[in-house]
């Protein structure tokens, strides 16, 4: 015997996302193999026989296995291939869904700047490059890519960037935030004057292989040490560009910290002020105080969102920044992916809204 | 009442070893005189330039001889100065650099009977930290025993960046002696140079090294806490010392975000992290990395959600703060005197003995 | 609260889970071992989707740090953005079970033939008076 139940209908969603700029998306290669067609012969060789060598232990995975598979949503793998690598599954996942006007690439993997050959390293930005146009932003244009650069070597470094100077599809340079030595300092110079030329930001995404332990007293056990200790890198990365000088010395340069976090920046901000006053004498090519040149020349994405004990402190902290420096951004297709409607811990009005989600990206990234 | 901290406890003080000569009374034989077949050379480390403005303030330097090296003028212009009725000394003398292990302990038993004999022995409101060499934990375990016995000895002492972060399990020996006897941990600014002083490589300049060891006091808490041994050791106090504390809640909000989606890692971390930082970690006050002017530093006070975590500190000699600006302006007077007094008079019992 | 008949519970092999649409919610329902247990297909941290994640079991503490004591393998669900863990049986995450909790709903199994008479509601399912059936309450 069957009967019919009552049903109910479903009720419409009632949910109205934000249209966003999202100034951290990470497209990736399917499978390695497919940047080979990118590459010279000589360099596909190269890539196939030797490889990367990085300043880290393994050849095919992090030495502190990542929170999820490959760093990424468990929702986010396309049928075939990796997290990031369809676009027509980003698209829907995410592009689509989440009403990205403007998404901002970072292509962290494979770390170009990290291959220690630097003719390869060279080799292999210019291959991701080219690869960005032709797979990416020439099939959608809500995206735009960032330049990836060999920055151990300046000069090449520089040199890409001039190569794609001017190219509608590039928005900004990037680097990684673990180098070989502090960013501020002047072999990494070439690349902030080419990009002050190209009028183009310069983005720092956390991560990178530059060999030195993630902390300054030694190797940690974990990798909560690792995500947690990424906010201190970024912290000792923007204090060496301030004392080099480097915003005095490339007054147009504008840089975008990325997936740093961002509650620190203010306290950074007070100790380095009170310490460059204590001993402004070893630093006399500083013409301003340390916080004058954060406050011109730093911007900020805010994945991996900060989530304060109590919320109402998050205001303290944009208003410390300033709203206008601050970016969102979701790191699709990563774990730690920040969701727009539900990532920002406090209410903000309208005018902050607008200008977190869209316009502060829009006048970052449309400015040239 | 006209000085600033009256009553209070100073927790960090540093006493200057005149040169390695003043050593060599207190050295077993074969290192004493190895010090001049060997020329060892004055142990002053890398982290304090002696004529860097940081390392003393122009009025509390000495003419011919280091800041911080005669025990009655640091007593009359740390103690007397401010209205402190008690303070302890943190030996900097780099014995904690060292490569050998056993010279290291040599010169760590010879700086603490130095500093009972040449300082709390002089001045009865002085006490010391116990310097150990952490290049041996089994060593600096020893050490602390043959120097637990005397109760002038309040804590002990590490320096911020060494070869391995501190919450490492091989380090616990230290952490088991210091438990046992009662002893704080004291966690100094400062590093032995075994890494760059950046997690990001070398810094060109004294200023950015100093600037630094506010993130390498961020990565030791969370070593400290995610190896586990705060949850080993839940009665140990840690007190970070000259770290500056303004970063303590954008760091805490990182770390407890982070915990609730790897805490299977380290399942032995099984409150939130912030809970266990406020529980057993304090923080000296100097130096106060905000601005004066504005509400800042009371909304930092505000975030980091607890009267108890600051312990008064002139840092003399370093010159942190002008004048009698010890403390920072516009504190409520119930903090205050908890900063003053009640704090460090909880965080190290063997002071509370004798002068609460 | 109504009573919303989801599906067989044939359909749902333990170990394995179901998403059931209620009411206009996604629920998901786990089978634990025979018992049946549902949880609001959101997370309550930034509104992963549960029913992607992959369960594991509880990690804790053995009696020292550095040791681990490892029990109720397929229990805990992890979210599968931020990896926040949760009790399929209460949905109170393990890390703050006073604190944060995915919403949770009464799931029981009942035969078809007990359907017709109570306050049930079918969610696009095709109720038999011989089979067992699960029913949520929302």
């Amino acid at each position: 015997m069957n009967r019919e139940l009552p049903t109910r209908p479903v009720p419409e969603s009632t949910i109205v996302r934000p249209v966003i700029a999202d100034c951290d998306i990470h497209p990736c290669l399917a499978k390695p193999s497919d940047i080979l067609p990118y590459l010279s012969k000589r360099w596909q060789e190269h890539a196939m026989t030797y490889g990367m060598l990085p300043r880290h232990g393994y050849q095919s995975g992090p030495a502190y296995p990542k929170g999820q598979p490959d760093a990424a949503r468990l929702d986010s793998w396309p049928p075939d291939g990796r997290p990031g690598s369809d676009l027509s599954f980003m698209q829907k996942q995410h592009l689509d869904t989440n009403k990205v006007e403007l998404g901002i690439m970072t292509v962290i993997a494979p770390a170009a700047g990290a291959a220690q050959n630097l003719d390869y390293s060279a080799a292999l930005a210019r291959a991701l490059n080219e690869w960005q146009v032709a797979e990416w932003t020439s099939k959608d244009s809500r995206l735009k890519a960032s330049i990836v650069v060999p920055y151990e070597d300046g000069k090449a470094a520089a040199a890409e960037i001039d190569h794609w100077a001017g190219h509608k599809d590039f928005a900004q340079v990037l680097v990684l935030s673990r180098t070989a030595e502090p960013l501020g300092q002047r072999r990494y110079w070439p690349i902030y004057e080419a990009a002050q030329r190209a009028k183009l930001p310069i983005g720092v995404h956390a991560f990178g292989y530059g060999g030195y332990p993630v902390t300054a007293g030694g190797w940690p056990s974990y990798y909560i040490e690792e995500m947690v200790g990424h906010a201190q890198c970024c912290q000792s990365l923007l204090t060496s560009m301030v004392l080099e000088g480097v915003f005095e010395r490339f007054p147009g340069t504008r840089m975008v910290l990325i997936e740093a976090g961002l509650a620190w920046l203010p306290s950074l901000g007070w100790r380095l002020d009170k310490h460059w006053a204590r001993m402004r004498d070893e630093t006399p090519h500083l013409k301003r105080k340390p916080t004058d040149y954060i406050k011109e020349h730093v911007w900020m994405t805010t994945q991996p969102m900060e989530e304060p004990e109590k919320r109402k402190h998050f205001h303290d902290i944009v208003e410390w920044i300033g709203i206008d420096r601050l970016l969102f951004a979701t790191d699709y297709p990563h774990w730690d992916f920040d969701d727009p409607l539900w990532a920002v811990p406090v209410k903000l009005d309208d005018a902050a809204r607008q200008a977190l989600f869209l316009d502060n990206a829009r006048s970052l990234y449309g400015a040239r | 009442m006209s000085l600033p901290a009256q009553g209070a406890i100073d927790c960090d003080l540093h006493p200057a070893v005149p040169g390695i000569a003043s050593l060599v009374p207190y050295l077993d034989p074969q290192w004493a005189d190895a010090v001049s077949q060997r020329g060892v050379h004055d142990l002053e480390s890398t982290s304090y330039p002696l004529r860097a403005p940081l390392s003393s303030r122009p009025d509390w330097r000495i003419q011919g001889a280091k800041a911080g090296s005669d025990v009655a003028q640091l007593g009359k212009q740390a103690l007397d100065g401010f209205g402190a009725r008690a303070g302890i000394l943190n030996c900097l003398y780099a014995v904690t650099t060292l490569f050998s292990e056993d010279m290291a302990a040599a010169f760590a038993r010879a700086v603490n009977d130095w500093l009972a004999a040449e300082w709390l022995d002089r001045d009865p409101r002085l006490r010391a930290s116990i310097v150990v060499p952490i290049q041996s934990p089994m060593l600096a375990a020893a050490e602390i025993e043959r120097r637990a016995g005397d109760r002038r000895f309040v804590q002990v002492l590490l320096p911020c960046l060494s070869d391995q972060p501190l919450g490492r399990r091989s380090l616990w020996p230290i952490y088991e002696a210091a438990a046992r006897h009662g002893l704080p941990i004291g966690i100094h600014a400062g590093s032995t140079y075994r890494h760059p002083v950046t997690p990001v490589g070398w810094p060109s300049y004294v200023t950015e090294d100093y600037v630094n060891q506010a993130q390498g006091f961020q990565t030791q808490l969370t070593s400290l806490v995610c190896e586990g041994v705060l949850s080993k050791f839940p009665n140990l106090k840690i007190v970070l010392i000259e770290s500056g504390f303004t970063w303590l809640p954008a760091y805490l909000w990182r770390l407890h975000k982070y915990w609730r989606g790897l805490r299977m890692e380290i399942p032995w971390v099984d409150r939130p992290p912030p809970n266990i930082i406020r529980d057993q970690i304090r923080f000296t006050l100097q130096p106060v990395d905000a601005p004066v002017d504005g509400d800042a530093l009371q909304r930092v006070l505000d975030q980091m959600g607890s009267d108890d975590l600051l312990l008064y500190s002139s840092d003399y000699p370093h010159w942190q703060f002008e004048g009698q600006d010890a403390l920072p302006p516009r504190l409520p007077d119930s903090l205050r005197r908890k900063i003053l007094i009640d704090n460090p008079l909880m965080t190290y019992p063997r002071i509370k003995e004798d002068f609460a | 609260m109504a009573r919303h008949v989801v599906g067989l519970a044939s359909a749902v092999a333990s170990g394995e889970r179901l998403v059931a649409e209620v009411a206009g919610r996604k629920v998901v329902i786990f089978n634990l071992g025979g018992e049946f247990f549902g949880l609001f297909n959101r997370c309550p941290h930034q509104g992963g989707d549960l029913c992607l994640g992959r369960t594991t079991g509880l990690v804790e503490a053995g009696s020292e740090p550095g040791e681990y004591s490892y029990t109720r393998r397929g229990e805990i669900l992890r979210c599968p953005w931020h990896g926040w863990e949760f009790d399929i049986r209460t949905g109170k995450s393990r890390a703050e079970p006073g604190r944060i909790r995915a919403k949770t709903y009464e799931v029981e199994v009942k035969r078809g033939a007990e359907l017709f008479d109570g306050p049930y509601q079918a969610e696009n399912v095709q109720v038999k008076v011989e089979q067992d059936y699960i029913v949520v309450e929302v």
